[in-house]
């Protein structure tokens, strides 16, 4: 699921050392756009509806944090 | 009152210990916020600057403030440019504003001496000297009609336009805003709205008009709609004007779902079309608090007219943009030059009164077109402002958005409002948001909406019961995000010129 993610990172934003960044919203990688079209795209590669609860900050800021977000939302 | 400075003063005097504004990095008192700013003016004054534009460019946050308030306190009026524009932007309304000096920040001031080849200070720079006797000299020799500072508007037809706006025209616009919406010392106001945008004068000097305080609410938190909504209630945010934008990414997430905001009294929004869906949405939620649309451009300092919503609107309706401010009566005027006042009627929309700019910064033909002689007015010289938009008068007497004059399209021999297309599109149940443009050489509206999927033929027909075949679009895409510009509207041109390629 990670290498997913990464895939889907790096057509939104490439350059960028996803594997080790922990402040993808935080340092500002990702913009408010970068935001919506992330979201989006998770929503309809793993199936699963992402709600305002889940649209945090923490949520997004590392590789693993999405993650972890979306096999809590797959259950 | 004849200067903008002196609102701040009797603020400093009456709350000097309250909050004025608050950023991410901090927040600053009513004495502090006069002492920085008189320290700054001290200092730009010493380096013998009169009456010249100056430019700011920091991050939208308190040092913008001060940067504002010190050039005003220097004789000189300010202009702030978006931090994050290209450095060919930026060029172009340096080479029409020819401004002395930018005041900047530490990570950009070299930058900026090197891009624009002009005098640039870091705000730190200016040291903690105040000339309260030069001060006082510059103030006594300075009139209500000299400007306060230039907005740039977005550059839609090409060049960038600096409309030039007077101590004058922010004093009688504040009072109106203040009177009108009862800001007043206890009044917290969330900013979202851009510093180089009109709409955040209503911000800042709607606080300064009566004491009240900003908190400058970090953008990252409209992509995060239930932090937002928690940064309301920590920071006791009780008023906001917002873009609808704003508004619809917090109503579309539905985020008002899982977060109340018992504090907020006041939603205010401007500067595009609120879709009624959304707006519903939110009046739902917040029974009990007070919603206006208000309407206007950047040559009548933010606004002309607006709305107090008094009644439920229908899903299908627009909301209307209502009645003149006091102090800045509105004219619409129908083509063949004569008042529209019934019902049904509809022109273009001027603005007279004391809103009103001086015209644009070192464009003369701009200025000259847009602001003319009042078409009524036979006897004596008045200037009004043509708006450009069309609008038409409703069974209420309320004044009704149509479009712009330049987007009344004529279709198959109809004379046709894509706003209207837009408002019948916006009703439809899966669309969240949606544009329309026209492209002449084909002769196509097109359409773009973001929302649920739907496929065109009932989308076609959804559409069809709210309008005649005539204004039917004939080209529907679904996009993922409809883009937008540098002041966050609906970036029309790259749709017309990209549809294509859907």
């Amino acid at each position: 699921m990670e290498e997913k993610i990464i895939e889907i990172l790096n057509e939104i934003k490439s350059g960028v050392d996803y594997r080790n960044e922990k402040g993808i919203v935080d340092n500002g990688v990702l913009h408010s756009f970068d935001i919506i079209t992330l979201v989006r795209k998770l929503s309809d590669e793993f199936d699963v509806e992402i709600t305002a609860a889940e649209l945090l900050p923490e949520n997004f800021n590392s590789v693993e944090a999405i993650a972890e977000m979306i096999e809590d939302l797959e259950d | 009152m004849k200067n903008i400075l002196q609102m701040l003063e009797k603020d400093a005097k009456l709350y000097p210990q309250k909050i004025a504004f608050e950023d991410m990095d901090g927040a600053i008192t009513y004495s502090e916020l006069l002492q920085r700013s008189r320290q700054l003016g001290s200092y730009i004054a010493s380096l013998g600057i009169k009456g010249k534009p100056i430019v700011i460019l920091l991050k939208q946050s308190v040092n913008t403030v001060i940067s504002m308030m010190g050039i005003l306190y220097s004789g000189n009026f300010y202009c702030v440019l978006d931090y994050d524009s290209p450095d060919d932007r930026i060029q172009n309304i340096i080479s029409t504003l020819e401004p002395k000096l930018i005041i900047t920040d530490d990570e950009s001031k070299e930058k900026s001496q090197q891009s624009f080849s002009l005098q640039s200070i870091a705000l730190g720079e200016a040291g903690e000297e105040i000339n309260d006797k030069v001060l006082d000299e510059i103030r006594r020799a300075q009139s209500d009609t000299d400007p306060a500072y230039v907005l740039f508007t977005s550059g839609s037809t090409g060049v960038p336009k600096g409309a030039v706006l007077s101590h004058l025209n922010v004093l009688k616009y504040s009072k109106w805003l203040t009177e009108t919406f009862d800001y007043n010392e206890n009044t917290v106001l969330g900013n979202q709205t851009p510093f180089y945008f009109s709409m955040s004068v209503s911000d800042i000097f709607g606080a300064l008009r009566c004491g009240g305080q900003v908190q400058i609410i970090p953008k990252m938190y409209f992509s995060f709609p239930l932090k937002l909504l928690q940064y309301i209630n920590e920071k006791q945010i009780n008023t906001i004007y917002w873009v609808p934008t704003a508004l619809c990414i917090v109503a579309n997430w539905k985020a008002l779902d899982y977060e109340e905001l018992p504090g907020l009294k006041k939603v205010l929004f401007a500067g595009e079309v609120m879709p009624v869906k959304q707006l519903n949405m939110w009046m739902d939620k917040l029974p009990d608090a007070l919603f206006a649309n208000l309407f206007g451009p950047t040559e009548t300092t933010d606004i002309c007219t607006y709305y107090i919503l008094d009644r439920r609107l229908a899903n299908d309706e627009s909301v209307p943009i209502g009645v003149s401010c006091d102090n800045c009566p509105c004219l619409v005027i129908k083509e063949d030059g004569t008042l529209a006042e019934k019902p049904g009627e509809s022109g273009e929309l001027y603005a007279r009164g004391s809103f009103l700019s001086a015209g644009y910064y070192n464009n003369p033909e701009k200025t000259a077109a847009a602001f003319v002689q009042n078409p009524l007015n036979k006897s004596y010289p008045e200037t009004v402002y043509k708006t450009g938009d069309i609008v038409s008068i409703n069974e209420y007497g309320e004044l009704i958005y149509l479009s712009r004059a330049d987007f009344q399209i004529k279709h198959m021999g109809y004379r046709i409002e894509l706003g209207e297309i837009e408002a019948a599109a916006n009703s439809v149940e899966k669309i969240n948001f949606c544009a329309c443009v026209y492209d002449k050489e084909s002769d196509d509206i097109i359409l773009v909406y973001q929302g649920r999927k739907i496929d065109n033929e009932s989308l076609s027909e959804q559409i069809s019961n709210k309008l005649p075949h005539y204004m039917m679009p004939t080209k529907m895409y679904k996009l993922k995000e409809i883009p937008f510009n540098a002041n966050g509207k609906i970036d029309r041109k790259w749709i017309l010129n990209n549809y294509k390629n859907f």
